[in-house]
C-alpha cells in the first residue's frame, strides 16, 4: 500500500500513518519542516512502515505539484493520497490584506492543486482515493476563523464536484470534517478550556473512512449532528452566540 | 511564496490542571512540548516541572500557579532492534501504545503499573512497579540510558555506566533532575497477549501471606483485592503467568465516566454492597482462565476517567510499604483505623515486594508488602491519616510519593534517607508542588 501524505507533520496525518505503518504501508511524505519530518520518518520506520521518502516542500508552485504527482506516480501506483496541510491563525477578523491571502493559499489553493495533480492520473490508472481534511468551520465559521473556515468551505464544495467528476473511474474522494481536535494548531484553544477530540482519535476515523471510501465524514462523529442543527439556526440567533 | 511561522505557543498559557486525585485545577503555564530538538531552548532559565499524562495522584505533576512542561507530544519512537530488544523512544510516549506494538513482534515492556495511561518519562520520574516486582523489579530497573536536558542549558545522557550517580537520582526522581527527552529501554521477551490468571478467595491475612509465598515462584504476576469494609479480612487474590493457550478474542471496549457527579459516589452507602459484591463476583472465577493481558493487568483502564466517579472534591491514595516482619500487624493495624474512622476504600489493593536494591536513590518499593487505599475527600480524613502514618513509620515503612498529596515533611524526609545524595544532584529549575512541599525547593 503506497500512500501519499501533504502536511504530514500535522497532528491527524501523523496518527493516521502511525496506523498504516503497522500495516507496513510505504509512504512519501511531504512537510515543510524537514527536521521534524525525518523524526516522524523514523517513528513510522520502527512502527513498521515498509519505506518511507521524504519530498521536497512544495506547496505553492503549480507546476512543481504536477512535477511532483508526476513523478511520484512513475515511480508506482499509489493507493491513497492525503491532503492534511492547514493554518489557522489566530483573530483572523485583525490580519491584514497579504496575510489573508495567504490563509486563503494555503487552506484552500493549494490542497486543490494536490487533489488535481493527481485526480488525472488515479483516474487513468482507474484506482486510488483522494482524501482531504476539511473542517467543521467549513459548514459553519464564525469572526475569529473565518478565512479559514471560507477555505475549508472552498474544500467541501470542491471535494463534491470532484467525486462528482470521478464518478465510475474507480477513484474514491473521500472528505473529513474534523471538529476541534488537540493538535499543535489548538493549543490556543486547550488553554481556554475547551475540550477537544484527541488526534488519535480523530485519525482512527480519517483511516476507516478512506477504507470504506465514504464520501463525506464528520470527526468525532457527533459533529455531523452539531453542525445539522447549527447549519439550520436563523441568523439572529447564529450572530448571537458566544462562539 | 513565504509561508508565514506558525504561532510560537508559550507563556500566558495560564489553564486549570489537576493531577489524577482532582483534588484542585490550579492555574498553570502550561508549555506543549512536541519537538525535541526545541527541548532544551524551552527549559533552559526556567522553572517548572515536566508532566506527562497527569496520572500521579497529588503535586508530584503540578506546579501551581508557574510552569509546566507538558510532554505529551513528545510522542516519537526513535530506533528498535528487533534483535535485542531495544527500543528508543521520547519520553512522552504511552507505555499502552508500546506494548501494543512490540507484543506481536515479540517483545513487552518489562515493567507495567496499575495502568497503561502513563508516559515512559512519568514511569521512571516515578519509577513504577507492577504486579510482577517479584520478577523483574522496577520500571528504573530496565532503562539503559536517558537524555535529560537540564534548566542550566546542558543536555545530559546518563545511564547505569554512564554518568551513574545522576542516573540513579533521576530513577524515582520526580522530575526534579532535569526533563527526560528520550530513552533507551530494554525490553523482555514475550510469548504474546495471553495469560492463564487464578483467583483464590482468602480470609485473614495469614492466608494471603502463604498464597503469596506460594505463588511467586511460579506466577509472574500477583496481587490481592481486599474487601476493608467486611469487619474481617478477606480477600480475592489474583495471580497470572504467560499463557500457552490463546483466549477468546479480545476486543478493547472502552468505557467513559460521562461527567463529575456532584457528590461522590463512592460513599458509606455504596461502599459495603459495592465490595461484597466484587468478592462474590470473584469468587466465582475460581480455577486457571486464559485472560488477555490488558484485562488482567488493567482492569481500571477500561472505563476512561473513572476518578470522576469521586465527586467533584476528588480523592486521595494513601499507599505504603512496610517490611515484612512488621507486616502482618501494620497492615492489620491500618484496616483496623479504617473500619473505626468509618471511612472504606473502594479498591484496597495488597502486594508483596521482593527484597532487592533500589534503582533509584528515591524509589519508593523496598521488600515488604505494599497496601494502597482510596478515599474520597472528607474531613475526616486527616486524622486518619495521621493515625495511619504513625502505623507505617511505627512498623519502618514509607509512603508512595506518586500517590501522594500531604504527607508530612518530616515523614518523608525520615524515610527516604538518601535525599540528601539526591539533592547534590537536582535541576536547581526543577520545582513541584511536590518538592516544594516535602523538599524544601
Amino acid at each position: 500500500m503506497k500512500i501519499v501524505v501533504i502536511g504530514a507533520t500535522s497532528g491527524i496525518a501523523e496518527h493516521c500513518c502511525r496506523i498504516w505503518a503497522v500495516e507496513g504501508a510505504d509512504f512519501v511524505l511531504m512537510a515543510r519542516d524537514t527536521a521534524k519530518l525525518e523524526r516522524i520518518a523514523a517513528d513510522l520506520e520502527v512502527r513498521g512502515a515498509r519505506s518511507v521518502s521524504l519530498a521536497v516542500a512544495a506547496f505553492h508552485d503549480p507546476a512543481a505539484i504536477k512535477a511532483f504527482a508526476d513523478a511520484t506516480i512513475a515511480a508506482g501506483p499509489v493507493d491513497i493520497l492525503l491532503i492534511a496541510h492547514g493554518w489557522m491563525p489566530l483573530e483572523q477578523h485583525t490580519l491584514d490584506i497579504a496575510t489573508a491571502a495567504q490563509v486563503l493559499e494555503v487552506n484552500a489553493v493549494s490542497p486543490v492543486l494536490f487533489a488535481e495533480a493527481f485526480a488525472g492520473p488515479f483516474a487513468a490508472a482507474g484506482r486510488g482515493t483522494i482524501a482531504i481534511i476539511g473542517s467543521v468551520a467549513g459548514d459553519v465559521t464564525r469572526r475569529a476563523n473565518y478565512l479559514y473556515g471560507a477555505s475549508k468551505a472552498l474544500l467541501t464544495r470542491y471535494a463534491q464536484g470532484l467525486d462528482h467528476r470521478l464518478v465510475g473511474s474507480g477513484v474514491k474522494v473521500v472528505l473529513i470534517k474534523p471538529g476541534p481536535t488537540d493538535t499543535a494548531m489548538t493549543t490556543h484553544m486547550k488553554a481556554a478550556g475547551q475540550r477537544l477530540a484527541s488526534a488519535e482519535d480523530v485519525a482512527r476515523t480519517t483511516v476507516d473512512a478512506i477504507r470504506l471510501g465514504k464520501v463525506e465524514v464528520y470527526a468525532p462523529r457527533l459533529w455531523r449532528y452539531i453542525m445539522l442543527i447549527v447549519r439550520h439556526m436563523p441568523r439572529p440567533i447564529l450572530n448571537r452566540l458566544p462562539i | 511564496m513565504q509561508w508565514p511561522e506558525a504561532m510560537v505557543y508559550s507563556g500566558a498559557n495560564m489553564r486549570p490542571v489537576s493531577s489524577w486525585g482532582r483534588l484542585g485545577a490550579e492555574p498553570h503555564d502550561v508549555v506543549e512540548l512536541t519537538d525535541r530538538a526545541a527541548v532544551a531552548g524551552a527549559v533552559t532559565g526556567r522553572t517548572g516541572i515536566a508532566h506527562g499524562l497527569g496520572r500521579s495522584y497529588g503535586d508530584a505533576c503540578l506546579n501551581p500557579g508557574g510552569l509546566l512542561w507538558r510532554t505529551a507530544g513528545l510522542d516519537r519512537l526513535i530506533s528498535f532492534d528487533a534483535t535485542t530488544g531495544r527500543l528508543v523512544c521520547e519520553a512522552g510516549v504511552v507505555l499502552r501504545d508500546i506494548s501494543r506494538l512490540m507484543i506481536p513482534r515479540g517483545w513487552n515492556l518489562a515493567v507495567v503499573p496499575g495502568t497503561q495511561w502513563v508516559t515512559v518519562g512519568g514511569a521512571i520520574a516515578n519509577d513504577v512497579h507492577g504486579k510482577n516486582h517479584h520478577v523483574v523489579g522496577t520500571f528504573g530497573e530496565h532503562v539503559r540510558r536517558l537524555r535529560l536536558a537540564r534548566t542550566t542549558g546542558e543536555t545530559i545522557d546518563c545511564g547505569p555506566d554512564e554518568r551513574p550517580e545522576l542516573f540513579k537520582a533521576t530513577i524515582g526522581g520526580l522530575g526534579l533532575t532535569g526533563l527526560i527527552i528520550e530513552v533507551e529501554l530494554q525490553l523482555r521477551p514475550t510469548g504474546g497477549p495471553w495469560l492463564d490468571a487464578e483467583t483464590v478467595p482468602f480470609s485473614g491475612l495469614p492466608d494471603f501471606f502463604a498464597l503469596s509465598d506460594e505463588s511467586e515462584a511460579a506466577w509472574e504476576h500477583t496481587v490481592s483485592w481486599i474487601d476493608c469494609t467486611s469487619g474481617s479480612v478477606r480477600g480475592l487474590f489474583m495471580r497470572a503467568r504467560p499463557s500457552d493457550r490463546s483466549g477468546r478474542p479480545w476486543r478493547d471496549r472502552m468505557r467513559r465516566v460521562p461527567l463529575t457527579p456532584p457528590v461522590s459516589m463512592v460513599n458509606g452507602l455504596s461502599l459495603k454492597p459495592f465490595n461484597a459484591l466484587y468478592y462474590a463476583l470473584g469468587r466465582r472465577k475460581s480455577g486457571v482462565q486464559v485472560v488477555h493481558y490488558e484485562r488482567f493487568l488493567f482492569p481500571l483502564d477500561s472505563v476512561l476517567e473513572w476518578n470522576r466517579l469521586y465527586g467533584p472534591n476528588g480523592f486521595y491514595q494513601y499507599q505504603s510499604v512496610v517490611p515484612r516482619a512488621a507486616a502482618l500487624e501494620a497492615t492489620r493495624d491500618m484496616l483496623t483505623a479504617i473500619a473505626r474512622s468509618g471511612e472504606g476504600s473502594f479498591l484496597a489493593v495488597l502486594k508483596t515486594f521482593a527484597e532487592r536494591p533500589a534503582a533509584g536513590l528515591l524509589s519508593f518499593p523496598r521488600g515488604g508488602v505494599t497496601l494502597a487505599l482510596d478515599f474520597r475527600n472528607s474531613r475526616t480524613l486527616p486524622a486518619l491519616f495521621s493515625r495511619l502514618d504513625d502505623i507505617v513509620r511505627g512498623a519502618g515503612g514509607r509512603l508512595y510519593p506518586a500517590k501522594d498529596a500531604r504527607m508530612p515533611r518530616e515523614f518523608y524526609q525520615a524515610t527516604y534517607p538518601d535525599l540528601g545524595a539526591f539533592t547534590a544532584r537536582r535541576d536547581p529549575g526543577m520545582s513541584s508542588g511536590m518538592s516544594r512541599r516535602l523538599m524544601g525547593f
